[in-house]
């Protein structure tokens, strides 16, 4: 593995490099990445952003920038506003003040949708189409060129192309949930955002979306994954935000020490989980 | 505070004058005599309508532009008010087609169409009352109301057409043509008078969905604080709903 | 990706979602022949009253049927948001309404593709000589109701009492539609058949005034 990849890695350093000067966007700490149209991954930017819904202030004074490449783990009570924040991220609301940017894709917000992958609490499938079809719509809504293909190849990666004719519907928990997660990663976003995606996975899936994971963060992906779980998967964190009450209690690049800080709320949590 | 006492007093006096003006000074009609007078509450009450109606559109489109909820509240305020005087159309217009004509209602154009608008705004003031999360209660009914409105000159002309092609009797056409001069200035009377009316309805109306809307946000605050106190953990945890 | 391809791509999963189903169209159908036979019970027409009531009755029965079916058609988005995952799509947030626009008016469409005979055989009034006109004003008549009548049933989505509640947004406004398609049906069926200009000029109207609207309104529609 580590031989290919670095081969790869400087052929595309130097072409990313390239795109850069042409982009004129300065560059964080990211990997480069050969896939996706901007060949690049993209960053979010809050700015003071404050929603409330109604009397209800879910999120307040969130000032927070997500540099391309880093993988960022959200985590916080039940209610801190992390599936807020997340459906924000996704472009699915916008702010009541403040705003929300996204960084490094230098294209309008339509396109921008594009680049983004969501996991949300609930699947977004149709149980009424078959697991083949749905990937199919999604596919072609993503403006993917040979959606089928794509569609097939996506459910062989995620173990369920055996039951690729039939209806989501007759799917258990832990399937839908892979599906979810492939439907999410279908147009290879170069954002992901994830809202407890391991929640109801099987061992299969579980080790499917372990190994996924990394591949992404080996591509330079940038992701925020909200779990308030113990999570293997937050191993491989570089950043760990904790959200209470709406706000940020606490981030990790501001303190330093990442690992120490994922350590701590990791143990901290595991009590909770 | 003062001043808004001295308009409700001129209101008032507006009010009891036209009264006055339209029982006693108007002359009297020649072929219906006593109960024409009504004309002099039922057509003002309907221009005071579409004045209503007109308001609850600007406030509409405003909210939809600016998305702050003065605009909401003055789309109700305008919504409310405008449902009351549409009945009151509604109402004396039958109550004067009656002695006169001897049917209670006809459907022409005029009475149609306001019947149709009484329908329309009162299903915005239910659809508000269907909707719970404020945004979005004030975000459809918007929409909607901009509908309505643009629906309204659609229903007077479809009623039009079709009453060229079947033609009804028609309850207010007989008066507008060739007024006599004092019945002029009465009719402009209570014109201003239950214009006056309308507008403090509104104001009113609009202040209070202003303090209904302050005092939930007060109130939620207060319960808020307290549920933290009491269970001493952050304001996270009450916020459960939010996720 | 063109609004109008996407909005192709969205029509061909409702078609699917539907013919798999057929929830939506049978009971559409079946509904509206209800009150097609109901009428007949509440009054006994002779062949030149049934000319007179029957574009009536039959645009009754549409509205009727029309504004039950519509309500299924976003609330089925909502069992797993799929609503948000389109919304995510990079797609223009108009190409949602009008799939959903347009999948409403197919089903609406074959209903009353099945409804008319029908009619026309229960009450022994004839259509021939006019079929074309007929499908004309048909077609825009039913295009005003779905235009309307989606947008509305997105609103309703999120209300209390949504099948009570679409009927009583949708019927007022479209009371313009009613006496237009009705007028424009019944001149169509008069002894010398003929097709009303002033009411197809009019629904042509109503059509592009809502569509416009829909349109400039989308966003507010189907936003958080």
């Amino acid at each position: 593995m580590p031989g290919s990849e670095s081969a790869l890695t400087q052929r595309s350093a130097i072409s990313f490099v390239a795109e850069q000067i042409a982009l004129g966007e300065p560059r964080a700490n990211s990997q480069p990445s050969e896939r996706g149209p901007a060949g690049n991954s993209i960053g979010i930017t809050f700015e003071n952003v404050e929603k409330r819904f109604g009397s209800l202030v879910a999120l307040r004074n969130i000032s927070l920038e997500i540099r391309s490449g880093e993988f960022v783990a959200l985590l916080g009570a039940n209610g801190a506003g992390k599936t807020t924040l997340l459906r924000m991220a996704a472009q699915l609301m916008k702010p009541t003040t403040g705003s929300v940017a996204l960084t490094g894709t230098g294209s309008k917000s339509e396109d921008a949708r594009g680049f983004i992958g969501f996991v949300g609490h609930s699947t977004f499938l149709y149980d009424e189409m078959s697991a083949e079809e749905n990937l199919h719509l999604f596919a072609q809504l993503y403006g993917l060129s040979d959606a089928s293909a794509r569609a097939a190849e996506a459910l062989t990666a995620c173990g369920l192309s055996s039951r690729a004719g039939s209806l989501v519907r007759t799917f258990s928990r832990g399937m839908r949930q892979r599906l979810a997660i492939a439907r999410a990663l279908l147009h290879e976003p170069r954002l992901l955002l994830l809202d407890e995606p391991a929640a109801g996975l099987d061992r299969q899936g579980l080790a499917w979306f372990g190994t996924t994971l990394e591949r992404l963060r080996a591509e330079g992906c940038t992701i925020v994954m909200s779990t308030h779980a113990r999570n293997e998967s937050l191993d491989l964190a570089t950043r760990a935000v904790s959200l209470a009450g709406g706000r940020i209690e606490r981030d990790s690049s501001t303190e330093g020490n990442p690992t120490k800080m994922l350590a701590e709320l990791r143990s901290a949590q595991g009590g909770e989980a | 505070m003062k001043g808004r006492i001295a308009l409700v007093l001129i209101a008032a006096a507006l009010m009891v004058f036209s009264g006055y003006a339209a029982l006693y000074v108007a002359p009297d009609e020649k072929t219906m005599h006593a109960i024409q007078r009504i004309f002099y509450f039922h057509v003002p009450s309907a221009i005071s309508s579409f004045v209503a109606f007109f308001v609850v559109f600007v406030a509409n489109f405003a909210y939809l532009g600016t998305r702050k909820a003065k605009w909401d509240w003055l789309g109700v305020a305008g919504a409310e008010v405008g449902v009351v005087c549409s009945t009151i159309v509604l109402i004396t217009g039958p109550i004067w087609a009656h002695p006169v004509w001897g049917i209670w209602w006809t459907w022409d154009a005029r009475l149609t169409s306001t019947f149709v608008m009484w329908l329309l705004y009162t299903a915005y003031l239910l659809l508000r009352g269907f909707l719970d999360d404020p945004q979005r209660k004030a975000m459809f009914s918007a929409v909607f109301g901009i509908f309505a409105f643009l629906d309204v000159p659609l229903v007077y002309f479809s009623n039009r057409l079709w009453r060229t092609q079947h033609p009804q009797p028609v309850i207010l056409g007989g008066s507008n043509s060739g007024l006599d001069p004092v019945m002029g200035k009465v009719l402009l009377i209570s014109f201003v008078a239950v214009l006056c009316i309308t507008a403090i309805l509104i104001t009113d109306r609009y202040r209070l969905e202003r303090l209904r809307s302050e005092f939930d946000e007060l109130r939620f605050r207060a319960e808020s604080r307290e549920a933290e106190r009491a269970s001493k953990i952050p304001h996270a945890a009450r916020e459960a709903r939010v996720e | 990706m063109t609004t109008s391809r996407a909005a192709a791509i969205l029509l061909a999963k409702e078609l699917r979602l539907e013919f798999r189903t057929r929830e939506l169209l049978t009971t559409t159908v079946i509904f509206a022949l209800v009150v097609v036979v109901l009428f007949s019970f509440a009054f006994e027409p002779t062949a030149a009253e049934s000319r007179r009531y029957g574009p009536g009755l039959l645009w009754i029965a549409f509205l009727f049927a029309g504004s039950l079916m519509l309500n299924p058609s976003f609330a089925r988005e909502q069992s797993n948001e799929t609503l948000d995952a389109l919304r995510m799509a990079p797609i223009a947030p108009f190409a949602i309404l009008l799939g959903k626009m347009l999948a409403n008016f197919v089903f609406l469409a074959v209903a009353e593709a099945i409804l008319v005979p029908v009619f026309a055989v229960l009450y022994n009034v004839s259509f021939s000589g006019v079929a074309g006109r007929l499908i004309l004003v048909l077609g825009l008549g039913t295009l005003g109701l779905v235009i309307t009548g989606t947008v509305f049933s997105a609103i309703s989505a999120h209300a209390r009492m949504r099948e009570l509640l679409l009927p009583l947004l949708l019927l007022p406004i479209l009371t313009p539609l009613l006496i237009a398609s009705v007028e424009a049906t019944a001149s169509l069926l008069a002894e010398q058949p003929e097709l009303d200009r002033t009411w197809v000029a009019f629904l042509a109207g109503f059509d592009i005034v809502f569509l416009t609207a829909s349109w400039l309104m989308c966003d507010y529609l189907l936003e958080e």
